[in-house]
């Protein structure tokens, strides 16, 4: 899963002239390709963006949990379930991951879900669709963990190294997830039924929008992306990566013997590139605003969890001092 | 009611009980009380779909009517599943989900590893590899139920609600059926006769760690998991699991 709009407070890229000798020092470093580390000196800015990229990652794979739970308890086969399971069991583990590389840059996981749950951080805008049928399960793996996968192979380049090295570990399950969802769409479209064949179609048009939007805003309309860029935080901008990702994904669309809802996409022989249509950018500022079609439940749902789960937390704080104190004791 | 041989039907048992164990875990997805717990709970849950494939599997060979695991898991009604009545109730709060989970575990891991033992190779297997996960659960269910009887006074009065809510299901964890004796005696399972006092021990340990009564043992009443006479919830839980399986009968997922 992956960040979007991370906002990074800058207008303008700064020259080497205008940097203080720490910060072309830095600058320097990072046009070298050597990675930072938590210990290292960094611009404020740097640090701050970074902490919003990497909780707004977490906090997608913790969100990304519930379209997806949905459906655990109804998988249709043993084999299913234990796929979904197992998916479900590695975005939990991913959310740790990034919360502690992201706590290497001095940020709070208490502090920044707590963002989360009042609504002052963002996740990803995909998770704020419905799973209507099966299929979305196989769509949801393809798709968006396909886009998701697009996004985050290059941040294992990225100039963080504690956030790099995560990547490494993500890409690897996320790349797993991905086969596994198409495996699921293959499987109905060569082997179902005509009902099965329909639900392939229908979660297909409607998560193929809302997938493309998990790359973020057009390159016009995204401020942040040179400062992400001059950093190295970011390695591609948004459209170059939703290219690609359209690329790639419209053979394997092929091959399932579906279409996207998408009147104009065509082949370009020319650029070597599909062409596609408009997308609806109106509807991503909603969903990231917070009225999207799910923002509402999902953000109750972790809420809850934390706020209905309080006692637990605190009894496991309670034993663990008595535990303490009766070993200082003996 | 039919019934199949007494090998097939103890092989329902453990498997029925470790699918509706993890179809409860499966209910808690992101509802955890913390991330690590959302890892843990998907983590045992997966085991258990595991081993109840693995249990069905089984079954389903030695029934040899076309059966598979997912028929026998997706296409019986509740009158013919032989899970434990405790594995069906509903999750409740942490407490009573953990208390359930430890009643299981403590009935599982001495189970297993006397199957482990058992003269029928394939028992003798599933029960192996079943083991070895078992025991991190026992071991992370025991501490849960430390924790939280031993934490806050309201982790302690939950514990004992919880307590109060499911202690009347335990006798199925103490009594062995005529059918299950006579595998027992034959080896063909291994010799389970001490698997009650060994869950009974284990109860009382942690209780006691936890700072929580033991009640007087359950009697059995009117529900008999063995005859399917179940609950009312199982019901709705397999409704809610089977439902795909049931309205797309001749689908292949």
């Amino acid at each position: 899963m992956y960040a979007q709009l991370v906002e990074t407070g800058s207008k303008k890229l700064k020259t080497l002239e205008e940097m203080s000798p720490e910060e072309r020092a830095f600058q320097e470093r990072i046009d070298a390709e050597i990675k930072i580390e938590a210990k290292n000196w960094m611009p404020d800015s740097y640090r701050k963006t970074l902490i919003r990229q990497i909780s707004q990652h977490a906090h997608s794979e913790i969100v990304g949990m519930l379209p997806e739970g949905n459906w655990v308890t109804r998988a249709p086969t043993l084999k299913r379930k234990l796929q979904l399971m197992a998916k479900i069991q590695d975005e939990a583990g991913h959310g740790l991951y990034l919360y502690s590389a992201m706590e290497t840059l001095g940020a709070d996981r208490d502090e920044e879900i707590e963002k989360l749950h009042s609504g002052r951080a963002k996740y990803s805008s995909i998770f704020n669709y419905p799973t209507l049928n099966w299929a979305d399960m196989g769509a949801v793996g393809w798709l968006v963990d396909g886009a998701a996968i697009v996004n985050q192979v290059p941040l294992q380049r990225t100039s963080y190294g504690p956030y790099a090295r995560a990547m490494v570990r993500v890409c690897k399950e996320e790349s797993f997830h991905q086969r596994q969802g198409y495996e699921i769409l293959l499987h109905m479209m060569r082997h179902g039924t005509e009902a099965q064949k329909e639900m392939v179609q229908d979660a297909i048009n409607r998560l193929w929008w809302p997938a493309l939007m998990m790359f973020g805003p057009s390159d016009e309309h995204s401020p942040n992306s040179a400062q992400s860029m001059a950093w190295k935080i970011k390695r591609h901008t948004n459209d170059e990566l939703r290219q690609r990702f359209i690329d790639q994904t419209i053979p394997q669309l092929n091959v399932l013997g579906c279409t996207v809802p998408d009147p104009d996409l065509k082949w370009n022989e020319e650029t070597g590139h599909y062409e596609f249509g408009d997308i609806q950018w109106e509807e991503f500022n909603r969903v990231i605003q917070g009225h999207g079609p799910c923002n509402t439940e999902r953000l109750e749902t972790r809420r809850n969890a934390i706020e209905i789960g309080a006692w637990v937390r605190e009894a496991a704080v309670a034993h663990a001092h008595k535990k303490q104190q009766k070993q200082a004791v003996a | 009611m039919q019934k199949y041989d007494e090998l097939t039907e103890f092989l329902l048992r453990m498997g029925d009980s470790a699918l509706v164990q993890a179809q409860r875990l499966c209910e808690w997805t992101g509802k955890a009380p913390a991330l690590e717990e959302e890892l843990a709970l998907m983590n045992v849950g997966l085991d258990l779909v595991g081993q109840a494939r693995n249990w069905l599997d089984y079954a389903a060979e030695r029934i040899g009517d076309g059966h598979d695991a997912d028929s026998l898991a997706y296409r019986r009604d509740e009158r013919h599943f032989r899970n434990l009545l405790m594995v069906e109730q509903p999750n409740g709060d942490f407490a009573v989900t953990m208390l359930k989970q430890f009643f299981f575990d403590a009935w599982q891991y001495p189970m297993l590893t006397q199957l482990s033992k058992a003269k029928d190779e394939r028992v003798a297997a599933i029960a192996t590899k079943s083991l070895k996960e078992v025991t991190y659960h026992l071991r992370r269910s025991s501490e849960w139920v430390e924790r939280l009887g031993d934490g806050t006074e309201e982790s302690h009065q939950r514990m004992v609600k919880a307590i109060d809510a499911l202690w009347r299901f335990s006798y199925e964890f103490v009594e062995l059926s005529t059918q299950e004796q006579s595998l027992s005696e034959a080896h063909t399972i291994g010799d389970i006769s001490s698997v009650a006092t060994k869950w009974q021990a284990m109860v009382n340990d942690v209780f006691a760690r936890a700072t929580l009564t033991v009640p007087d043992a359950a009697q059995p009443f009117y529900l008999a998991s063995r005859d399917g006479v179940h609950s009312e919830h199982l019901g709705f839980l397999l409704a809610e699991m089977q439902y795909l399986q049931r309205a797309h009968p001749n689908a292949s997922w």
